[in-house]
Parts: C-alpha cells; sequence; structure tokens
C-alpha cells in the first residue's frame, strides 16, 4: 500500500468547483473518511485519485511518485460503490477471482485460490463461495463487493458510501467488520460518506468537506472536541450541536455571535429557566426538548426523568463552544 | 377525536395467516406506532382499520362503534401513504382542496380551510406551484396537507417518511410530532423503523408473524421487553444475550452462569432449563475486579459514549461506556451487569421470565 498525497487539487464543472485546492496526506494502513453532504465534492475526489477523473490543478502522488498521467489500471486503485456492482451470471468465487485475472496482473491459478479463500474466511463468506452472485441477501453482496476490492493488491482501497444501501442493523455489523479487516490487512482506505457515525466509528482521520474544500482533517475526538466552525460542529454529534445566539447565556468572549452547545454540555438545576416542550424516550438515552426565549434547545436527561413538557427546567453551559459571526470558532 | 379499540383481530388470506388475534386500544389524542419487521401484518392490521381490507374475524370500533365490516369512506379517517400519492397533473392547492370539493363544501369555505392548512404546515408559499416542481418533503407536507383538511376523526400513516433519506426522515419525523402535538388528533402509524418508533410514538405495539409480542409506552418496551424478539429488534445495539442453564427458585436474585454469579432483579417465578441473560449495552460496565472476563475486539467512538465489542466465553457482548474512559483493543478486562436491568428469558420460548423489573408490565399483557 501506499502513500497518498493531494497537493492543492482543484477540479470543476462548468462554474461548479467540485473539488477546491484540497491538500491531503493519507498514510500507508490509515483509515481516512471523507465526511461531507451530497455535493461536497467527496465522490469527485475518489474520482480523482482512481484516474476516472483528471483534476484542473494541483498534483496527486502515490509514495512520492505523481500519477496525473497515469491511467486506473496504472494506478491500482481498488473501488467499492454504493451499489453492488456484481457479475449477476458468475458465482462468488467467480466474481472475487475476476480482479485477479485482469491481464495486468495474470495472477496464477493457485495463487488466485489462495487469496480467495483468505479473503472469503475473513469476509465470512467462505459458505457461499458457490453461489450465484444474484442468490445473496443485500449484507453478503455488499460484502462480496468488498471483497472483490480485497483480493487484490492495490496501492489504496477507495470506498463510496459502500454501507449506505442496507439495513441499520447490517449497517452497523459491517462497520465494525470493515475496520477490523482493515486493520488486520493493514490496508490503506478512504472512504466517503455523508453519515457521521461511519466516520465517527471507523476513521483513523477524518477530512471534513464543505463545499469541496477540506475544512478540517483530524481524529474522530479532534474533531468532535475542538471544531475548527461551526459547520464541523454542526457536522458531528447526535443529536445535533445547538446554535444559539452567544448573549443568551452571560460569559460570551467578544467578539462572539453563536454559542455552540452540546446537548450533552448542558448542566440543569441553575442558570436560566427553560420550558420543557418534549421529552423524548429513545431508550438508552432521553432527550429534552426545551424552549428558551424562543430558542428550541436539545439536551439529554435521566433516562427515567419525571419531566413532562410544561416543566420548567434551569439551564447553564459548560464547555461551550464560540463562534464568530462567519461561523468560525473563536473560543 | 377517536378512541379505536381492536379485538381479537384476524386475518388470513388463504392460507396465510397475515394476522392472528391482535387486541390493543389506541386512546383519544395518542401517537400510536404499530413497529415490526416486513411481513409482519403491521400494514394489514392498519389497512383494516382504515376499511381497506375487511377482517376474517374480529372487531374494531372506533369511538364505541363497530366499523370493521364498514366501507372505508363511511368511517370519516385519513390515510397517508408511503408513496404521496397525489394528482400530478394539479398544483399544491388543488390537491388539498381536492377532498373538500368533492365533498361539495363552498368554494369560499374551501379556500380559508386550505389556507389555514398551509400555515399549520408551512407551505403557504407553494400553494400555486405544480406537484413535479416540488422536493420530496414539500410532497409529503401535501400529502399530509390533504389528510388534515378533511379534519378526520384519526389518521392512519404506513410508514409515510420511508421514502426519504436518513437526515430528512429525521427532520420530517420532528415535524410531524410536532403538527401531532398541536392538532392533537388519534393517529395510528405504521414503521420498520424502532428508533422512529421510539422517537415518536406515546404508545407502541410490537409485532411479529402476526402476532403482538408486545403493547406499551416506549421505555417501558425497551425497559422491560416480553420478549426476546422485542429486546433484539429494539435498541441499537439490541440487548445483548448469554446462553446458560438455570434452576432458579422464585424470589432469587443471582443466577449462576459458568461459575460466575450474576445479578438479576429478584424473579417471581421458578425456572429450570435453557434460560438467557438479557442486559443492554448501557448496563455493562468495565471493572478490573470483575471475574467475568471479555477481550475488547473493537471500539467505536461516538462522542460522549463509545461502543465496545467484546469476546467473551458466551459469546460477544456490546457494551456503551463513556468515552472519556479508555478501551484499547485487544485488552482483556472484567465486565459488570447492572443487576436490575437484567430481564432473563425462557430460551425455549423466547419469553421473558417474570421479575420485580417486569411483572407490572407483563401482567398487564
Amino acid at each position: 500500500m501506499v502513500d497518498l498525497v493531494m497537493r492543492n487539487v482543484t477540479k470543476a464543472f462548468g462554474t461548479n468547483v467540485a473539488v477546491d485546492d484540497m491538500s491531503m496526506t493519507v498514510n500507508d494502513g490509515d483509515f481516512v473518511v471523507l465526511l461531507g453532504p451530497s455535493g461536497a465534492g467527496k465522490t469527485t475526489t475518489l474520482c480523482l485519485i482512481s484516474g476516472l477523473a483528471r483534476p484542473d490543478g494541483g498534483d496527486i502522488l502515490f509514495d512520492g511518485r505523481s500519477v496525473i498521467n497515469d491511467t486506473p489500471a496504472q494506478r491500482n486503485v481498488a473501488m467499492v460503490f454504493q451499489n453492488y456492482s456484481l457479475y449477476p451470471h458468475m458465482s462468488v468465487r467467480e466474481n472475487l477471482s475476476f480482479p485477479l485475472r485482469s491481464p495486468i496482473l495474470r495472477t496464477p491459478e493457485d495463487q488466485i485460490k489462495r487469496k480467495v479463500h483468505e479473503v472469503a474466511e475473513t469476509l465470512r463468506i467462505s459458505h457461499k463461495l458457490d453461489s450465484r452472485a444474484t442468490e445473496l441477501s443485500g449484507g453478503e453482496m455488499q460484502r462480496v463487493s468488498i471483497g472483490r476490492a480485497l483480493v487484490r493488491d492495490p496501492a489504496i482501497h477507495l470506498m463510496d458510501e459502500p454501507l449506505s444501501s442496507l439495513d441499520a442493523k447490517l449497517r452497523a455489523e459491517l462497520r465494525v467488520e470493515l475496520k477490523r479487516i482493515q486493520a488486520g490487512l493493514g490496508s490503506t482506505l478512504l472512504y466517503v460518506t455523508h453519515d457521521q457515525t461511519e466516520a465517527m466509528t471507523m476513521a483513523t482521520d477524518v477530512g471534513v468537506l464543505d463545499e469541496g474544500r477540506l475544512v478540517q482533517f483530524g481524529s474522530p475526538r479532534e474533531i468532535y472536541s475542538d471544531p475548527v466552525s461551526l459547520y464541523v460542529a454542526r457536522r458531528l454529534g447526535l443529536p445535533r450541536i445547538n446554535a444559539l445566539p452567544a448573549d443568551l447565556f452571560a460569559g460570551a468572549p467578544s467578539g462572539a455571535s453563536t454559542i455552540g452547545l452540546r446537548p450533552e454540555h448542558i448542566s440543569h438545576g441553575e442558570g436560566r429557566d427553560a420550558t420543557v416542550v418534549r421529552v423524548e424516550h429513545l431508550g438508552d438515552e432521553t432527550r429534552l426538548h426545551l424552549t428558551l426565549d424562543g430558542h428550541s434547545i436539545v439536551t439529554l436527561t435521566d433516562v427515567h426523568t419525571e419531566l413532562a413538557p410544561g416543566d420548567v427546567v434551569s439551564v447553564s453551559p459548560r464547555d461551550a463552544l464560540y463562534f464568530d459571526a462567519s461561523g468560525n470558532r473563536i473560543a | 377525536m377517536a378512541e379505536i379499540v381492536v379485538r381479537n383481530l384476524c386475518k388470513e388470506f388463504g392460507d396465510f395467516v397475515a394476522v392472528r388475534s391482535s387486541s390493543f386500544k389506541v386512546e383519544d389524542g395518542e401517537f400510536f406506532m404499530i413497529l415490526g419487521p416486513s411481513g409482519c401484518g403491521k400494514t394489514t392490521t392498519l389497512r383494516m382499520i382504515a376499511g381497506l381490507e375487511l377482517p376474517t374475524s374480529g372487531e374494531i370500533r372506533i369511538d364505541g362503534e363497530e366499523v370493521g365490516q364498514m366501507p372505508a369512506s363511511r368511517r370519516d379517517i385519513a390515510f397517508v401513504f408511503q408513496m404521496y400519492a397525489l394528482y400530478p397533473h394539479m398544483n399544491v392547492r388543488s390537491n388539498i382542496s381536492y377532498p373538500l370539493l368533492s365533498q361539495g363544501m363552498r368554494r369560499a369555505q374551501v379556500r380559508e380551510k386550505v389556507a389555514e392548512v398551509a400555515g399549520i404546515l408551512g407551505i403557504q408559499d407553494i400553494l400555486d406551484s405544480p406537484i413535479s416542481a416540488l422536493s420530496g418533503g414539500d410532497r409529503q407536507r401535501v400529502a399530509l396537507g390533504r389528510a388534515i383538511v378533511r379534519n378526520p376523526k384519526c389518521f392512519l400513516m404506513d410508514e409515510p417518511l420511508g421514502a426519504l433519506d436518513a437526515e430528512f426522515r429525521a427532520h420530517m419525523s420532528e415535524e410531524l410530532r410536532a403538527l401531532h402535538n398541536r392538532m392533537g388528533a388519534t393517529t395510528v402509524y405504521v414503521t420498520h423503523d424502532q428508533l422512529e418508533a421510539m422517537q415518536m410514538g406515546d404508545k407502541i405495539v410490537v409485532m411479529n408473524e402476526g402476532e403482538i409480542e408486545q403493547f406499551g409506552a416506549p421505555q417501558d418496551i425497551y425497559d422491560k421487553p416480553a420478549s426476546m424478539f422485542v429486546a433484539d429488534f429494539i435498541g441499537s445495539p439490541p440487548m445483548n444475550f448469554l446462553k446458560f442453564r438455570i434452576s432458579a427458585e422464585s424470589g432469587a436474585t443471582e443466577v449462576l452462569l459458568r461459575n460466575h454469579r450474576l445479578p438479576v432483579p429478584a424473579l417471581r417465578e421458578p425456572f429450570e432449563g435453557a434460560a438467557v441473560y438479557g442486559v443492554r449495552p448501557e448496563h455493562v460496565r468495565l471493572s478490573d475486579s470483575a471475574g467475568y472476563r471479555a477481550e475488547i475486539l473493537a471500539s467505536e467512538y461516538l462522542g460522549t459514549t463509545q461502543i465496545l465489542t467484546l469476546r467473551t466465553e458466551d459469546g460477544e457482548v456490546k457494551a456503551r461506556t463513556p468515552s472519556s474512559q479508555p478501551a484499547r483493543e485487544g485488552e482483556t478486562v472484567g465486565l459488570e451487569f447492572h443487576g436490575p436491568t437484567v430481564t432473563l428469558f425462557d430460551e425455549g420460548s423466547g419469553r421473558a421470565l417474570r421479575s420485580d423489573l417486569n411483572e407490572g408490565v407483563l401482567s398487564r399483557g
């Protein structure tokens, strides 16, 4: 696997700048997740790295060597897409062997056999090797397409929302599995998603994208606890961070226009009086929806709280984040 | 508005039993969820309440009146489907006006009603737009508007948010719940999404293979599941199950799993045989001194909490712990289970054993 470096990469489609001056390093063995809503430039970034699109400016290096003029085949990247894209007329074994039989790789048959078995084992699909692709469940199909990427020994694995078409339970399972497989194989993986849970739970580093720009890059903990902007603060955390006028509570630093309060960073029992609008029981946590001077606030409370709509709770900030008028973090 | 009572409701399609003797009660003004996997009979139940299917046997009462065999048009209910089912060639105003005009209401009055509903839903500015120009969310709002405008006794909704993407769905479910709070109309809502059911419902009925597994308040169902099916279906990650054999007397507060004494709420019935120790991930604590050992396989950071996947001699266990607590993969740790929250199940039947925790809930049925 390689170290990937993107240096001031830009790509526009007409007047729409899809990737804007992006610089980023993915080290050998890292699991990097690019997080952003649709239109943030996630998929375009993957296309630029794999060679399916050519940047307008900047450079992309694999192990220090520019690959800008290399074809996708020469770059030897492995892609996994949201939709399984398996060969429906082939068995699982044939689907997995296919990339190894490519004219460029020309892998010996005994080696193909060994590789396929190894990967099938890791992905727990050994018992399905002789099934046709169309006989598999959604989760199995997606495991096979991940497997097809893993049998090769590519420069880097690129994955474009591979879990988003699966149901919640399976997604949760495959999150853990994918991380385990990646760590076990020591592969370098660049993964794009709009799902913050995937980013938080799997990534060694998260890159947050906003309209083609990489606005923050760091470990999930760093990004969660120390966001550079209100935009980033809003991308991570469920329920979402409360963004309120800074003067709603005393103690805002000068220049602050917004106070950002994570639901768990609101102390109850002192401070300003807020009215309970709704108590939301999720089982493992209970959310309080409050209103204070016409602003909605979501906070967490004791799972079995006695509070009911109409009750008054006093609240005060703890570990608040402050942002200026343009949304940049100032404290 | 309306109270709905369903008693011993059955529906068979040939040899296939879609709904098997269902009974539950929807109180006036309640937001009531029918939750279950696909094929469990939830949509069939809803369609019988609506009058789109006739029951094979059993009763459906709306405000005391037996409506089971009555045509849909005489039940005064409004149905909102997963797919919007709007008239594509009409604009928003005509779509919302349609049910009123077809009832013969005067135009001036229709105008007034439509304006009122548009205000409730915040769609005043798109009243003259064609349906084809609307986003998914706006289409769903229009579909709701058309249901609300008739002022029906109750609303029946079949996965109305199913077609929306996750982020937008969360937003719409908030909006829908807020709308319900303002209008207070009895609503029966079908979903397969446990989080949606927990988030929005005043009460939930959980269905599986045509049968009702449990019926009650969301938190009660989460805390005191009546069966392994419910414990597994609700919660993310779901409840952990440790399988073992026990021989326990009524009143026991501990059970023996291999050589470990594990705490349970006092049992209210004796049990002998294959059992399952059920504990929610947030009630599993790491403790160096605990004798029950496990290896950390994976940790998933979620902000304030993290989810640990642990390997034990009894299978994999998930724990939700504070993310401030260090947990390294590969490390061996001790696990403690918070006894008062534990549910024991009979492995054979899957039903929960009665205990101090769940007695009140289970005896209510």
